[in-house]
This record gives C-alpha cells, sequence and structure tokens, in this order.
C-alpha cells in the first residue's frame, strides 16, 4: 500500500523533505536490530509505500510539490538529491512565481483555483503508479497563505475527486506570538475548511517541537531543520510500516488506512496528536538504556497529563472521574512499539476506561501495532498518535485571538478584496466553535 | 522570483534612489560570485546584451548566462536637469539608460500643484511609457517603490501623480512609497502645503507608506559621527557640511537606501522564512488607510561606516526598539503598536527571534485585539561586511505626532492664506483641494487616536456560543 505525499507552501515543502530524508536515513540506515532478511523485507514494504523505485538513480518519493514561489521547491530538490539516497521526480512540482503574502484568501480564491488543474493532473500520475493507493498525506502549516489557503482548497478538490481514499493532513501550528500576524484568521479558515474535506488532522504544534528541541536535544541555537527533524520522527514512527499487534487481531492492509479507521470513528472528532519517548540527541543514544515499563510509564502520564515531552510532567495528574476532572481524555488511541523485546510490554494502563468516554466499547480504544526493527537509531521506541483533548487549549487560543481581532474588523479588508465574505469568517468561527465544544464534552 | 520596479523621483527620489543601485550591486557583487545573472540579480536587474544594436534581454533561463550589462528596473523622473544629468555622468551610469529618464529643466518651485496639476498630466505618455518599458521587461511583476520627498514641488507633486497614474494603470501591482518628510525648520516655505497635499494621495493610493523624517536622518547621522570619534560639523540649520570626496547627503541617503534594501532582502536572497513584499503590508496594514510604518534599523552605525565591531545579537534588538534609531522623531515604545515586524538577515537563527520577542515584549504595548503581533522574516544573506542585521516596521500610534506637528504647520499658513495664490492660478488648482488634503489628514489622525484610545485592553465582544 503506498501512500501519495502533497507538500504544499514554504513549511509543508520543508517537512516533507525531512520526511523522506528520516524515512530514507532510517530505512537503509545500517542500525536495524533485525536479521538481514527480516530487514530486506521491511526495506521493501517501506520503498513500496512511499517510494518509486526506478531502474537508475535512487528511489523517486511519491510526492507531489506545491508553491506559489519556485524557491523553496528547487531547495527541496537540490537537497534530496544531495542526499544521494533518493530524490523527488523532476516532473511532479508546481509553483508559481508569486506567493500568497500571508493572505488565505489570495491562497485560496486565486492561487489554488489556478493551479487545481495542473496539480490534480500530477497527482494522478503519482497515483497512477502506486499497486495499491493507500491514501494521500497533505502536509502544510496552518498560518501562513500558500500552505493554509491553497491546502484547503486542495485537499477538498482531492476530496472530490478520490472520493473513496484516505486523506490525512498534517498541520503545522504556528507558535502563540506569531511568525504571521494574521495566523489566527488564516488557522480558522484552514481548520474549518479541512473538517470537511480531510478523515484526519495532525497537529503539530512549534512551541512544543521548539521546547523538544531545546529541552531533549540540547540544541542551543534552533532552526526550522531542527524542528522539522523531530515533527518527522514523530510523523516517521507512525507512518512506517508494523508486522505486529498486541492486543487487537485484524488482518492489516493498509497502513494509513487503518490508522485512521481505529482513530477517528466519529466525524466531529478529527484532531490528532502525537507523542514519542525517548527523544534525544544523537550523541546521548549510544549512551542511554530503557525499558518498556518506565517508557509506558512515562508515556501514560504524558498522555494522562496531556504533556507533549516527557521532560517537566506533572505527576499530580490522577485520573479520576469526578468535578474537577483534570486529566485528558481520548476518544482513541494508537501506539507504536518499536525495537527490541516488544512482546513483554504490559499495555493495560492505557485501556483503562476512564480514560475514555462512556460511549466507547470498553477494550476498543486503544490498540498497539509493534515492529521488531529498531526505529531511528533507538532500541526502543513507543510513538502515540491520540484523538484526544489536547488540541482544545491551541484552539480555544486560535478562536479566542481570531474572535478578538474580527470584532474589531481588523485585517478584515484583506480578505474582502480576494472575493471572501465576512459570512465566511462567521460560518468559519461557528464551525470551530462547535468542534472545540464537542472534544470540551467528552 | 518576482520582480519590482523603482520609481525614483525629484532630487531626494534620485539621490536616494542612486544609494540604493549602489549598494544593491555592491550586495550582489559579494554574493554573486560566479557572475551569473541568477534570480536574486534579476529581481531589481535587467541583463542586457548591449553589443547588438538594438540591446535586447537576455532572459534568466536556467540562471546560468553570464551578467552582461546589467540595468537597473528603474524609472528616473526629475523637472530640473541638475541631478539625473549629474548621474548619467557618474560611476553609476551604465546602469541607466537614456530612455529611463524623464526631465525637464525648469524644476517645480517647491510647488506640489505645478508637479502634480502641470508636469504630470504633461509628461504623463512619456511616464506611462517609461514604466511600460520596464514592467514588460518582467518576468513577474510585484511592486512598484517609489522614492521621493514630501517637502518640494517635483518629488511631491510630480511623485503622487506617478502613483495615482500606477494604480490606475496598474491596480494589481502593489506600491510601496519611501516618503521623506521636511524637518520643522525646513527652508522651503511651502513645504507644509506641499506634503499635507502629498498626503492625501499617499493615504488614497499606496499600498504601504514609509515615511523618514530628515531630522531623524540628520541626528543618527551627527550621532554615529560623534560616537565614532569625528567630528560632527552641523550648521545652524541643521545641514551636513560637506566633507571631503562626500556628497552633502550621502550618508543620509544611505540609510534610507538601506531601508530599501533590507526591505527587499527577502525577496532577493534566500532565507529559512521568507518575506514577501506582499506579506508586509498584510500583516501589517490592519485598516485599509493606516498604512503608514514607522522603521528603525540597526546596527545603525555600520551603515555610515562599515569599520565598526558588530554588536551584541540581543543588544541589536534592543536598540532597534530605543527611540534615537527610528527613521522618524517619534518613541514607539511609549506609544501603542497595531502591529511590528522584524526583518532579520544573516546568521540569526528562529530561537534568537523568538527570544528577543519574549524579552521586549513587556517593554512594549500592543493593541488589545493585536497583543501577539509579531511578524518575523530571516533572510540568510548578511548586509555586506555585517554577520547580521535588523529592521523593524512598525505601525505605530506614534506617528500622529508627525502628522500633528504637519497639520499645526499647515493650518498656520493655511489661515493666513499665505502663498496660496502660487497653487490657485495653476490649472485645475482649487482650494477645495486644500480642504480636502487638510480633512483627510484629520481624520487619519482621528483613526490613529482612536485606536490609540482603545490600548491595551483586550476586546470584550463575547464570544459566538454553540448549543
Amino acid at each position: 500500500m503506498s501512500i501519495v505525499t502533497v507538500q504544499i507552501g514554504q513549511c509543508g515543502n520543508q517537512v516533507g523533505e525531512q520526511l523522506f530524508s528520516t524515512i530514507a536515513e532510517d530505512t537503509y540506515g545500517k542500525y536495524s536490530g533485525v536479521g538481514v532478511k527480516d530487514n530486506e523485507t521491511y526495506k521493501t514494504e517501506v520503498e513500496k509505500c512511499f517510494f518509486t523505485l526506478s531502474e537508475k538513480g535512487p528511489p523517486k518519493a511519491k510526492a507531489v510539490l506545491v508553491d506559489m514561489e519556485p524557491k523553496v521547491i528547487a531547495q527541496c530538490k537540490t537537497n534530496a538529491k544531495r542526499s544521494g539516497l533518493w530524490s523527488y521526480n523532476d516532473s511532479s512540482s508546481f509553483c508559481q512565481k508569486r506567493g500568497s503574502g500571508n493572505n488565505w484568501a489570495h491562497g485560496y480564491f486565486k492561487h489554488a483555483q489556478n493551479a487545481s488543474i495542473n496539480v490534480m493532473e500530477l497527482l494522478r500520475k503519482e497515483v497512477e503508479k502506486c499497486d495499491h493507493l493507500g491514501g494521500f498525506l497533505v502536509l502544510m502549516s496552518l498560518a501562513g497563505g500558500t500552505g493554509s489557503g491553497v491546502g484547503a482548497y486542495l485537499s477538498q478538490t482531492i476530496r472530490d475527486e478520490f472520493p473513496n481514499s484516505f486523506i490525512a493532513n498534517q498541520i503545522v501550528w504556528p507558535y502563540n506570538t506569531g511568525e504571521v500576524i494574521v495566523q489566527n484568521y488564516n488557522a480558522i479558515l484552514t481548520l474549518s475548511h479541512l473538517y470537511n474535506s480531510s478523515d484526519a488532522i495532525l497537529i503539530f504544534e512549534n512551541d512544543h517541537m521548539q521546547k523538544m528541541c531545546t529541552q531533549l536535544m540540547g540544541i542551543k541555537n534552533i532552526s526550522f531543520r531542527d524542528i522539522n527533524k523531530v515533527i518527522c520522527h514523530h510523523l516517521a514512527g507512525g507512518l512506517l510500516r508494523t508486522n505486529g499487534f498486541l492486543n487487537c487481531n485484524r488482518l492489516k492492509t493498509n497502513h494509513l488506512g487503518d490508522v485512521l479507521e481505529h482513530l477517528v470513528s466519529h466525524p466531529d472528532y478529527k484532531l490528532l496528536t502525537m507523542r514519542a519517548i525517548p527523544l534525544m540527541s544523537q550523541h546521548s543514544k549510544a549512551y542511554s538504556s530503557y525499558n518498556w515499563p518506565g517508557l509506558l510509564k512515562h508515556l501514560r502520564q504524558m498522555l494522562v497529563a496531556n504533556a507533549a515531552m516527557e521532560e517537566g510532567i506533572d505527576w499530580n495528574v490522577k485520573v479520576s472521574e469526578g468535578k474537577f476532572r483534570t486529566f485528558n481524555k481520548s476518544v482513541a488511541n494508537l501506539m507504536f512499539l518499536r525495537g527490541k523485546d516488544i512482546a513483554s510490554p504490559d499495555i493495560s494502563a492505557f485501556q483503562d476506561s476512564r480514560l475514555y468516554p462512556d460511549w466507547i466499547p470498553p477494550g476498543c480504544a486503544l490498540e498497539t501495532w509493534t515492529q521488531p526493527r529498531c526505529f531511528h537509531q533507538y532500541e526502543k521506541a513507543a510513538i502515540m498518535l491520540s484523538n484526544s483533548q489536547s488540541p482544545v487549549g491551541p484552539l480555544n487560543h486560535v478562536i479566542s485571538k481570531a474572535w478578538g481581532m474580527f470584532s474589531s474588523r481588523a485585517y478584515v479588508h484583506q480578505y474582502t478584496n480576494h472575493g471572501m465574505a465576512e459570512e465566511n469568517f462567521l460560518d468559519a468561527f461557528t464551525s470551530l466553535e462547535q468542534v472545540l465544544k464537542n472534544y470540551k464534552d467528552l | 522570483m518576482t520582480q519590482s520596479v523603482v520609481v525614483q523621483v525629484g532630487q531626494c527620489g534620485n539621490q536616494i534612489g542612486c544609494r540604493f543601485w549602489d549598494l544593491a550591486l555592491r550586495e550582489h557583487a559579494h554574493t554573486n560570485k560566479n557572475g551569473y545573472y541568477d534570480e536574486s540579480l534579476s529581481s531589481f536587474f535587467r541583463n542586457v546584451d548591449s553589443s547588438r544594436e538594438n540591446a535586447s534581454d537576455i532572459p534568466l533561463g536556467d540562471a546560468k548566462s553570464k551578467i552582461c550589462a546589467l540595468k537597473a528596473r528603474a524609472v528616473l523622473v526629475d523637472m530640473e536637469e541638475g541631478v539625473v544629468s549629474g548621474i548619467m555622468k557618474g560611476p553609476l551610469r551604465d546602469v541607466f539608460d537614456y530612455n529611463q529618464l524623464i526631465s525637464d529643466v525648469s524644476g517645480s518651485g517647491n510647488n506640489w500643484a505645478v508637479g502634480h496639476k502641470m508636469y504630470g498630466p504633461q509628461y504623463r505618455e512619456a511616464i506611462l511609457e517609461s514604466v511600460r518599458r520596464a514592467a514588460e521587461a518582467c518576468d513577474c511583476l510585484q511592486c512598484f517603490f517609489i522614492l521621493h520627498s514630501m517637502g518640494g514641488g517635483t518629488g511631491s507633486g510630480v511623485g503622487t501623480y506617478i502613483l495615482d497614474l500606477l494604480e490606475e494603470e496598474y491596480p494589481e501591482i502593489y506600491r510601496f512609497v519611501t516618503a521623506i518628510y521636511p524637518s520643522a525648520d525646513d527652508d522651503v516655505i511651502t513645504s507644509p502645503y506641499n506634503s499635507v497635499l502629498a498626503m492625501h494621495q499617499l493615504t488614497e493610493n499606496a499600498d504601504c507608506v514609509l515615511p523618514i523624517e530628515n531630522q531623524a536622518l540628520i541626528d543618527i547621522v551627527n550621532k554615529v559621527k560623534t560616537s565614532t570619534g569625528k567630528p560632527s560639523i552641523t550648521s545652524s540649520k541643521g545641514a551636513i557640511v560637506q566633507g571631503k570626496n562626500e556628497q552633502p547627503f550621502d550618508a543620509m541617503n544611505n540609510i534610507a537606501a538601506n531601508l530599501l534594501l533590507n526591505m527587499t532582502s527577502s525577496a532577493r536572497f534566500e532565507g529559512s522564512l521568507n518575506v514577501d513584499l506582499n506579506e508586509i503590508s498584510m500583516n501589517l496594514v490592519p485598516f485599509p488607510k493606516l498604512h503608514y510604518l514607522v522603521s528603525s534599523q540597526t546596527p545603525l552605525y555600520t551603515l555610515a561606516d562599515t569599520n565598526l565591531p558588530p554588536r551584541r545579537l540581543d543588544q541589536m534588538f534592543s536598540e532597534a526598539f530605543s527611540k534615537d534609531h527610528q527613521l522618524i522623531k517619534a518613541d514607539p515604545k511609549h506609544s501603542l503598536y497595531l502591529a511590528c515586524a522584524l526583518i532579520v538577515r544573516g546568521n540569526v537563527q528562529v530561537s534568537d527571534i523568538r527570544r528577543n520577542i519574549d524579552r521586549l515584549k513587556p517593554s512594549l504595548k500592543f493593541i488589545g485585539w493585536n497583543n501577539e503581533g509579531w511578524k518575523t522574516g530571516l533572510c540568510n544573506v548578511p548586509p555586506v561586511g555585517q554577520p547580521y542585521s535588523l529592521l523593524t516596521l512598525a505601525n505605530n500610534t506614534c506617528i500622529v505626532n508627525t502628522f500633528s506637528n504637519l497639520k499645526d504647520r499647515f493650518t498656520k499658513l493655511y489661515k493666513r492664506k499665505a502663498h496660496m495664490h502660487h497653487y490657485t492660478h495653476i490649472d485645475g488648482m482649487e482650494m477645495s483641494d486644500f480642504d480636502c488634503a487638510s480633512e483627510s489628514l484629520l481624520g487619519l489622525i482621528g483613526e490613529y487616536s482612536r485606536l490609540d484610545k482603545q490600548g491595551t485592553a483586550a476586546p470584550d465582544a463575547p464570544r459566538l456560543t454553540v448549543l
């Protein structure tokens, strides 16, 4: 089963390039922890999923690159080629000459409508190269104009064109103190549109990623490349193939599809977040050893206390019912265990029915998938995909900031100049307030 | 990659323009080592094959063709010959063609009406033709930069006439105006009239205006001179006395030219967080007419003298918010920010910017609905000879002071109807033009003051509730 990746905008393209690098480096890396034969099978499976093999030259990523200005795409292609491990198809990119200028309306109403025919053509070509299409992964940011505006529009077009395929959108959530002043407007417009077209919206917060870089990876001057590496560690950890399971028993045919099927059991709840443990600098990996019970204990507390990383978790948060419930409730969780001794871990702590709303049948909310091959040179690594209340905080923040600005009608003229109406804003607010309420009420 | 066209009008506009071209060439020469005509050069320059009879543009292609002859994407307009013909005799003569020049001999006599109502229509076709030629040579034209002063006749009059013309002919293309405001003790008596009349046009037709006050430039240059140990010589009128081999206003014009250079850096070079030019107005202009941006640059010292040691990074950020570094005489720190952009160049990481925002934020006041109103940009290529630099662009209510002072000076003259007849005897100039212009300025002051009153209080509109 193959995944076709669509990288949109500066952020989406940079994350995409990093994702394929992470996957290629891991797959073709020496450190596997399994036998040669098993490693070969694993390699073939991963290649089938993310790359098209060609007779000459390195494998080509199954990706379509979209941006409204050519600079970033050119850079991505050069970087990929330089790695020697993989490359992009020269012809599978689309760019125009002028950026969207942080304006969602400009991206959605102008650029995307001009771009969509060409992009869909490229996408169709990529899809035709797959034996089995598992689904689409759309990478984009929320804050800018291209990623958010064009991304929202293209997701809808993909949905129309491939009504039966899975679509997951990976989005990078902007810093709280912004990179872009109108980011909250762009964010609510994007999210409300994606909620209609996408199967799942996978959120990565820049603020969290930066903290991980400082506190776990020990990086002093953090660049976007560092942040993207952390994002892709999570992302690859959830997307790379698994071949076993602990507490469920079903034939898995389509990794991406099965992930979404398990996590998004109700169309009102589509916001996913990820957690990974352990996470450390390359340098420290050789000096660390972990055991599964320890890792899982931390991971559970990260989930319960709604922490993005293991450092500084609040251990006082307890799972208890009552009026002043403080812990993070989930609709569903999916755990990936990668590395040594994966048959042994005890995962019952994640199956506690108090973690989940009562309309979920007991025992159904958690699945654990395993892969004995080591991931990213960690001897043991646990990655968790959750559909939980984690996005409530950031979502609430974005809505309230955007609403404050909207009540003064600031910046609204910039959007109406590009063919948007004030009602579009109100529609976005209404639908997201509903999403927020649903998650709060879990 | 997009291209921009610079329209420089009047003595002041042309002098700043030439400093800009000079510095831009220096910057590209520094980064472009292999002599290819590449994308970053194409944003402001054409590559022309001048060996042939009809010199034609060499297309960018795969960015592998050799630089032949670089021509600035510029239109030079002046209604007297001196400056423009000086340029054509100077070291920059090769980057301009004669068909990019539009000049007259008699000047506008410090009269906005002469520039706007007389020369404007008279040269309309010639200007349009020059602009069209420049625009057609662009692969994807994104921006017009218009440089002129506010106090004189040609810059303010013809400059704003061209602005109207561009808005009419190229409504989709962004129009950035760099406008030099006169000092309070300006020797042109009619400068308040000219400025207010010109401002009316800027308010209506520009996408972004970057006001620069002469006095601020003089102060900065003097400050640099004192701290570098070189004696500062200023005449009683505040103008700098000419040194050896130095044009009188070079140091000041350098600062203004650097503003343009830094603002366009992201459009010219690569960066990990690009700021496209259209993002500037998108992020910094919350309401259509409030598009006047206060700018500051650090490190300043090296702008006038590149032989000084670099400043520490954090110091650079702090200084950018002090009132000595603003390009208008105002103190944004003690007024209200509507939005603020940080455009950083050189060896600086995202985390450096974040750290400094967190550090500076408590000392700055932002309007309630935009208290996280930061826009950041990172360009990899620093200015020549420096490790890094910072340009801040702020939409701040402190600009009201500049406007009110101007308004007061205008009213003083207007009450007596002083010099009025010089304007009204020009065809098409009416008394009502003065009233409209002064009303427009009052309206602008009112808008900014209204927002200033809102202050930092968070908006209290109740959120939508869902059932």
